[in-house]
């Protein structure tokens, strides 16, 4: 239903800003964002996969992956081939269809959420009106893919993972939310693009100072981001896997390809998650507030930068999406799983209440300044 | 306990314990590409100083997976000096752990009384069938050189009795050597000085062998007898030594010979003279005993020696002195072929070969004639010295008496050479 919505009502939006990629003929703009899209897809989440488990490992003192590929890079990769070796398993008592259609009803929305995503000056696949909205609500999605599966897998320990991803889930997408419309409240903006282009020339009140929305929204920043890890079920906040209690949540029966597809999803998420951060609070592909990309002074500021100022650009996005994926390495190495009880308490009693306040705060700002 | 500090900060220094280990450097170790950090002490292997051993059993005994085979037998060592009683010695045939058993405790290494098992740091002997895991004694021996030298003492720590021991007779053996090679350069240039070539030439080529090659019909005939390997080999190097010496002799003596017969007519044969068997030469037998040959051998090799002594003497009291030279040369190597007392201990190839044992000096053999009384006395001063070198209380003790015994003998035969 709301892709349903979103897709007819993206078709009636007009881009706002031509990317790079729109050219005269509709056909090759489409061959290119498509590849733009579908190669980021595939070799972001190896990039931080890859990150996660060396970054994982020198915080836990050891050495991480070493020997497939240089330093250990192609780990992942290797990994991808295992799994397509892995006998397919498909439980007696399990839903067929569902059980074997859930891993791509998990991994699809993943993938759809990066064709909104700005890496870069003009690199996007399509800068829509509504680009936040459909961000967040395609971001829903993917729990559809979990609950079919933890159903699906006729196992007990798959239904309760399932269950609590549910749970989970709608429990952390209001305080996402709220403070992600803070931020558009602040923008005047629910396109992505647009949201940067505001932080670019957003001013502290009063001077002309350039900050970025993380400044004056560093509550909302934290909420945001506490309420990602849950919606990515990332430690602290993996009840939904919880290898001690759950064996491996609704993955238990998934294996080969199907499992990895989960994985996939898990780390696509990852990044999508911190694009969407980067965007909203961390000022896109500005290195520092009010700082310009180098040949971005004219036309603008923000766009048709040049190639070194677009490849900057991008490499500024890449760099933010990294150090705030480590942050999420980094808390699931530091902090214990949180209880199921918890974590509904810390959503409902502490997030959804300073989100509201948040918001309120942010409006009276937006209305008095 | 309620604490003061802000909400959150216990959060904070989790992160900050492990944001430190980021920066320090992994403990994993490359093990398979690089040798791992193994303690000194690590509990690898366990190696077996084979010469150590005394098959005293106590390590099988106390293994609690009884995973330590050992097989033995007897062999009888004959006394190392005159009168002394033949003693068994355990001869070790088989050593072997079962590494598949072993649950590396340790305790047989523990219980060693004779430091004859020892830890080794290796580890990589694993293997594709169980049975490969039980190492026999030759790969326990081998293990034997990958076990690090003991820790150091600490300092101002008294150095051990056996290193103390070992090191003072080192020193004691060091000096001997250096003697002797006085003693054979002094010879030596006395022997050039001397007009006697044939003599000279005789006893030069005599008694030096060199030892480390083996007889093998001797050590071929011992092995076929069932006896150890380690056993046969030392025998059947004497039995080389031995061999080359009497072919040493032959050569020298049957040079000069041919150059006397030219000159005059042949000497009497020994053979040509008759002698009663029946006595043995004391001198030849102590020397074969304390070789360690065994009694019945060195029995009959005394007799020999006897009756050959006597010949050599009839032959000379015939010709009264027709023609020294011809009884001199052996008479000569003999002098040197007499074994010293501290000698007859060390290898075989020091040792004069006994066979050849002729006629000794004059005085030596009533030296072995004078029969002594009281060998329950000993000779104090000997002891004391004895003691004072660290020897133990039961070797001073049967030194003493061997030196009170000679001091008796020489008296006797100084008091006789007076009346």
């Amino acid at each position: 239903m709301i892709l349903d919505t979103v897709l007819t009502t993206s078709t009636a939006m007009v881009a706002q800003t031509a990317g790079l990629l729109d050219t005269d003929s509709f056909l090759v703009s489409m061959l290119l964002k498509v590849a733009l899209v579908i190669g980021l897809f595939l070799s972001l989440p190896l990039i931080v996969g890859y990150m996660e488990h060396k970054a994982m490992a020198r915080l836990q003192h050891r050495r991480g992956p070493m020997f497939a590929g240089p330093a250990g890079s192609l780990q992942l990769v290797a990994d991808g081939i295992k799994f397509i070796q892995k006998e397919d398993v498909i439980p007696r008592a399990a839903d067929k269809w569902v059980f074997a259609i859930a891993p791509g009803m998990a991994l699809v929305p993943a993938l759809l959420i990066f064709f909104v995503l700005p890496f870069g000056p003009g690199v996007w696949a399509a800068d829509l009106e509504l680009g936040l909205f459909y961000a967040l609500a395609i971001t829903s999605i993917s729990v559809l893919g979990v609950m079919m599966g933890g159903w699906a897998s006729a196992n007990k320990f798959s239904l309760i993972g399932g269950l609590r991803a549910a749970g989970q889930l709608i429990a952390y997408e209001l305080p996402l939310i709220l403070a992600a419309i803070a931020v558009a409240v602040q923008a005047g903006s629910l396109s992505l693009v647009g949201i940067v282009e505001s932080q670019a020339t957003f001013m502290v009140a009063g001077t002309d100072i350039n900050v970025w929305f993380v400044f004056p929204q560093i509550l909302g920043f934290t909420i945001f981001f506490v309420a990602a890890l849950a919606e990515l079920s990332r430690p602290p906040f993996d009840m939904p896997i919880a290898d001690s209690e759950l064996v491996f949540g609704y993955m238990t029966e998934y294996t080969g390809l199907k499992f990895a597809m989960y994985l996939l999803t898990e780390y696509a998420g990852m990044v999508s998650m911190s694009a969407l951060m980067v965007v909203l609070y961390l000022g896109g592909w500005q290195i520092l507030p009010g700082v310009p990309l180098p040949g971005c002074e004219a036309g603008g500021g923000l766009f048709d930068c040049g190639v070194l100022g677009t490849l900057i650009g991008v490499g500024v996005v890449m760099g933010k999406i990294l150090m705030l994926t480590f942050v999420m390495v980094w808390l699931r190495v530091a902090y214990p799983r949180l209880r199921e009880d918890q974590l509904q308490r810390m959503s409902w009693l502490v997030l959804v209440p300073l989100s509201l306040v948040n918001l309120a705060v942010v409006a009276v700002a937006k209305v008095v300044f | 306990m309620a604490t003061t500090s802000l909400p959150g900060v216990g959060l904070l220094k989790g992160l900050g314990v492990t944001l430190k280990h980021l920066f320090k450097t992994p403990a994993t170790q490359l093990y398979p590409h690089e040798r791992p950090d193994l303690p000194p002490r690590t509990r690898g292997v366990i190696a077996l100083m084979e010469e150590n051993c005394t098959v005293c059993m106590l390590c099988a005994r106390e293994c609690p997976d009884w995973c330590i085979y050992i097989d033995s037998h007897k062999e009888t060592v004959p006394p190392a000096k005159e009168g002394g009683r033949a003693r068994t010695r355990n001869v070790l045939d088989r050593f072997g752990i079962d590494f598949a058993l072993c649950m590396y405790c340790g305790i047989c290494v523990e219980v060693c009384p004779f430091d004859a098992l020892f830890w080794s740091p290796e580890f990589e002997y694993a293997e594709y069938s169980m049975d490969l895991l039980l190492h026999e004694k030759g790969k326990l021996r081998e293990w034997m050189d990958t076990v690090p030298p003991p820790p150091a003492l600490d300092a101002g720590a008294v150095i051990p009795a056996e290193v103390s021991d070992a090191i003072a007779k080192a020193e004691k053996e060091l000096e001997q050597a250096a003697q002797q090679a006085e003693q054979a350069a002094k010879q030596a240039e006395q022997a050039k000085a001397g007009d006697a070539a044939p003599k000279a030439a005789a006893r030069a080529d005599e008694p030096k062998v060199e030892a480390g090659e083996i007889d093998q019909e001797t050590y071929d005939a011992l092995i076929a007898e069932g006896k150890s390997e380690r056993i046969a080999r030392s025998k059947a190097k004497a039995a080389y030594v031995k061999k080359q010496k009497a072919l040493l002799r032959e050569v020298a003596s049957g040079a000069g010979r041919e150059d006397e017969a030219a000159a005059e007519a042949p000497a009497p044969k020994a053979a040509e003279v008759h002698v009663e068997a029946g006595q043995i030469d004391q001198e030849t037998y102590d020397a074969l005993i304390a070789e360690g040959k065994p009694e019945r051998m060195a029995r009959a090799k005394a007799k020999a020696a006897w009756v050959k002594k006597e010949k050599a003497r009839l032959r000379e009291e015939a010709e009264s002195g027709g023609d020294a030279a011809q009884v001199d040369t052996p008479a000569a190597d003999t002098a040197e072929a007499t074994p010293e007392p501290e000698g007859a201990a060390g290898p075989a190839a020091d040792a004069p070969a006994p066979a050849e044992a002729e006629p000794p000096a004059e005085p030596q053999k009533k030296l072995a004639d004078v029969h002594v009384e009281g060998a329950g006395e000993i000779d104090q001063e000997t002891y004391d010295a004895l003691i004072a070198e660290g020897k133990s209380e039961r070797i001073a003790r049967s030194k003493a008496k061997a030196a009170w015994v000679k001091k008796k003998k020489q008296e006797q035969l100084d008091a006789g050479g007076d009346e």
